[in-house]
């Protein structure tokens, strides 16, 4: 038999199809940071400081961006529901500042660094725990309502939001910091975790880089590091048994059943690992807001972050970690420095930067969703 | 005006980069002459007639060589409509209709007949009222044009998918001045009395002056209708002659540039099986298919034999190799190499060493967004567990054996691709069907079921295929049940076959047996 193989693409070729693979919209998102960048210089605004808050927010908003990856590639589509994930991660966080608020953490006080970070990871674990618990039981919603779950998971995000705003009024807590300060009853809409676990994996390992003598750039490396850790956790998962069956449950449903894969199990699996890490992106974000707030503060985030993974190359059936990489660092790097421009070009509108933040994402989302076929 | 061509192509020629796909390709076609283009999948008949239709991936890939006459007069479409306008029209392989219209609705889609009202004298004339009688009128005519009796109010949505097919046909008569029609691979999602039907209406079209250009596999339908014919291959005319003049036999071996046997060789093969012993065990089964639901099938295959299973359509027999995979609820007893099927677990099929090609290549087949070597060994490392690597606790996959296996099978079923990472939903029909044969191999299976495996692909990648799963019988001694709408198919390469008619098995014969037998046991006469 003689072997034909087709000609292999010329570089041309290559070079076309990976550009157009990179699509128009990240093309122009990219232009317009590199274009934020050089007009935030000629401004004489403090670049590497910028830079050095886009790096920042990239770990702050990366474990949560990640979320999204288990969702889309299960076949649940973009999980606009993550709040149910944030909200167990925002219990566990109360529960842990309650606990330390009653010293059950005393015994490490004299390292607060142990403290900060023994706060965080039992914050995590409730958190994720909890989380675990919710993700299972929307998984199955989710399983009940195929075909709609975007629209489903939008609402169940709602509803679960809505649900904690009675928990947070109801729960009884001791710790003083989390009660409204003039007495009366519920948890306070923000409070400070400086006596807690704010800013512990930032700091942690932390630097600066100096350009010139009032120009430096922080670089957090604690919470790149875990941001990092959780990427490539995510990226083996994809690559394992469990995982390339979870994708083919979600790539396409007929195969996976005739491959003898639990579709319905794989797509619990995804919601849930998605849901979990909500829970424990939301403590990380928290870390180095340096606050949490209650109540309705999370009702929009799922939006935001579905933008992200979006503008990173995921489409609704398909997300890779790259993605996320990507899509967080573009999407927070306009935010972070075009809101910080805008105030200095245009001084006199001061609503003008949120108004272009809800633009940029809900843009965003809408081209995104005007390519998604089906769904 | 007789002689006259109502189309002349004349030297065309396009490039992708550096790839010619069509090189000096002319073709002549006469009013009211059926031209049938024949060529394998990525022959250039796609390319030909996207450039004849002014589609918009032409233009941005550069244009082409090469002029197009349109009754003698030099035409250059840009658009689609530029060749609407000229009286080209295309019979789409989907049904462009809406399901919610009556048939006459659809027909006159885009062309209504309106009446003006005082809305439309103050707003224009989108706000016409339509003129429903003469509508009527305009699609009824039409429809009696292709003899279809079927009342023009009747509401798309529901209608078989034959009748589909040929509410298509009546809207593209209905413009005006058609004069040439398009038929791309009409007949493959039709039943073959529906084809035959379809063959019919299209000599009708045809004796009314109007030409169709006919895309097909199937040769038997070109010999049946077409009056010329032009083979390409690989970009080239290969050659253009009245069909009066050529064999099926010549025209297959124009398409595939070599001389094809009509019948796999199958020596050494049947002597010993009336000996062999019975592996397969098929007792009183039933599947709940749609469209395919099998009442109590039963029937034994002997180890190391080809078990052929045919029947027309619908009749049950692609339920059967369904029902044994556990792609639909089905009851009774399956016993394979001594281990009893249990259907209420998933995959079970899967682990008692069965493999399924499943005639929904695309559904069900593959994984489209993946690369050629991942769906190639999904199932294997899924079920087998094969295919991984330990690295510190955590089983990955292993990428390098993963690559060098797929390399292997790319090369031992000539799969035609520039890489093993290239998706699989790029690929052409008659390789993609190669990946799911090269899947169900690495399964290792003791039992390989394969369901219309040629189904819509090249005679090329046919030949092949077929010889290849005759190789694996005679040199490996697997046992294969194969499913197949095309009885000649069944017929060279299967030990025995067994017709399925109603549900049941109608008659298990031997593939010599006459074709009186075989359609006795399709019509579920023979018991």
């Amino acid at each position: 038999m003689t072997i034909s193989k087709r000609e292999a693409p010329s570089f041309l070729q290559v070079a076309q199809k990976t550009l157009s693979d990179f699509g128009l919209p990240r093309i122009i998102i990219m232009s317009t940071f590199i274009l934020l960048l050089v007009l935030s210089w000629v401004n004489g605004m403090n670049v590497p400081s910028l830079f050095g808050d886009v790096l920042r927010r990239w770990g702050m908003f990366g474990i949560l961006v990640l979320a999204m990856v288990p969702g889309i590639r299960c076949g649940i589509g973009p999980n606009f529901g993550v709040t149910v994930g944030i909200t167990g991660g925002l219990l566990g966080a109360v529960l842990s500042v309650e606990m330390r608020y009653i010293g059950m953490f005393d015994f490490i006080a004299h390292n607060p660094t142990l403290f900060g970070l023994t706060g965080a990871f039992v914050a995590i674990i409730i958190g994720v725990s909890v989380a675990t618990v919710m993700g299972i039981l929307y998984g199955m919603l989710l399983n009940k309502v195929k075909g709609s779950e975007m629209a489903v998971s939008v609402y169940v995000g709602f509803s679960v939001v809505n649900l904690f705003n009675m928990v947070w009024f109801l729960i009884p807590l001791t710790a003083s910091i989390l009660l409204f300060p003039a007495g009366g009853q519920g948890l306070r809409l923000l409070f400070n975790l400086r006596d807690d676990f704010g800013g512990v994996l930032n700091n942690l390992g932390q630097f600066r880089i100096y350009f010139g003598e009032h120009n430096s750039m922080n670089v957090p490396t604690g919470l790149l590091v875990v941001f990092f850790i959780c990427c490539i956790c995510m990226w083996l998962f994809t690559k394992s048994r469990l995982g390339m069956m979870m994708t083919a449950a979600g790539s396409n449903p007929e195969y996976a059943r005739a491959s003898g894969i639990n579709v319905e199990k794989m797509r619990i699996l995804g919601t849930t690992i998605s849901t979990a890490l909500g829970a424990l992106g939301i403590i990380v974000y928290a870390q180095s807001f340096g606050f949490i707030q209650l109540y309705n503060a999370p009702q929009w985030m799922g939006f935001l972050l579905v933008a992200a993974v979006l503008i990173g190359g995921a489409s609704i059936r398909r997300a890779r970690v790259f993605d996320v990489l990507l899509g967080t660092f573009m999407l927070q790097g306009i935010l972070t420095i075009a809101l910080p421009l805008i105030n200095v070009m245009l001084p006199d509108v001061p609503a003008l930067p949120e108004i272009l933040r809800l633009i940029i994402t809900n843009g965003i989302i809408l081209y995104a969703l005007s390519k998604a076929k089906g769904g | 005006m007789q002689d006259e061509y109502v189309l002349e192509l004349e030297h065309i020629r396009k490039e992708y980069g550096e790839n010619v796909v069509l090189n000096d390709v002319s073709l002549k076609v006469k009013p009211g002459e059926i031209y049938a283009l024949l060529g394998e999948n990525g022959a250039g008949k796609s390319t030909l007639m996207n450039i004849l239709f002014g589609m918009t991936v032409i233009r941005d890939t550069g244009g082409y060589g090469g002029s197009i006459k349109v009754s003698g007069q030099e035409m250059k479409f840009i658009a689609p409509t530029d060749a609407l306008a000229a009286g080209i029209g295309m019979v789409h392989q989907e049904f462009m209709l809406i399901p919610g219209f009556t048939i006459a609705e659809n027909i006159k889609l885009g062309r209504e007949e309106t009446n003006p009202t005082v809305l439309s004298r103050i707003f224009g004339k989108s706000m016409e009222q339509l003129d429903r009688e003469k509508m009527d009128q305009d699609a009824r005519r039409s429809l009696d044009a292709i003899g279809m009796s079927i009342e023009e109010h009747v509401m798309v949505a529901g209608l078989p998918v034959g009748y589909m097919q040929f509410v298509e046909i009546a809207r593209e008569i209905d413009k005006l001045n058609i004069k040439l029609l398009v038929f791309d691979e009409p007949t493959a999602v039709l039943t073959e009395s529906e084809a035959s039907k379809l063959l019919e209406v299209m000599q009708l079209i045809a004796s009314k002056g109007i030409a169709i250009i006919f895309i097909t596999h199937r040769l038997s339908e070109v010999m049946e209708v077409a009056k010329t014919m032009t083979v390409l291959r690989d970009g080239e005319l290969v050659a253009s002659k009245p069909i009066a003049e050529t064999s099926m036999t010549e025209i297959a071996e124009l398409m595939v540039g070599r001389a094809v046997s009509s019948t796999v060789d199958s020596e050494g093969a049947s002597t010993d099986l009336e000996n062999a012993d019975v592996v397969v065990e098929v007792r009183d089964l039933h599947v709940a298919m749609p469209g395919e639901t099998v009442h109590g099938a039963t029937f034994d295959v002997r180890r190391g034999e080809i078990f052929g299973i045919g029947g027309l359509a619908g009749q049950g027999k692609v339920g059967i190799a369904n029902g044994i995979n556990g792609l639909f609820p089905a009851h009774g007893t399956v016993t394979v190499f001594g281990q009893e099927l249990n259907f209420s677990k998933l995959g079970d099929a899967l682990h008692k060493g069965i493999s399924f090609v499943s005639e929904d290549r695309r559904g069900v087949g593959l994984l489209l967004e993946e690369s050629i070597a991942h769906n190639i060994v999904f199932r294997a490392m899924t079920i087998n567990r094969e295919y991984l690597r330990n690295y510190g606790g955590m089983k990955l996959l292993n990428q390098r054996q993963i690559d060098n296996y797929a390399d292997k099978m790319i090369e031992l079923l000539d799969i035609r691709c520039y890489s093993k990472k290239q998706r699989v939903g790029t690929l052409s029909g008659g390789n993609q069907q190669k990946v799911c044969l090269a899947a169900a191999l690495t399964m290792k299976p003791q039992l390989l079921i394969v369901s219309e495996p040629t189904r819509g692909i090249d005679i090329g990648a046919k030949e092949l295929i077929l010889d290849y799963l005759a190789k694996l019988r005679r040199e490996e001694g697997l046992t294969i049940i194969m499913i197949s709408s095309e009885l000649s198919e069944l017929r060279s390469i299967c030990d025995r076959i067994a017709i399925v008619a109603d549900g049941k098995i109608a008659g298990i014969l031997q593939p010599d047996a006459s074709d009186a037998d075989f359609g006795l046991a399709m019509s579920a006469a023979l018991k």
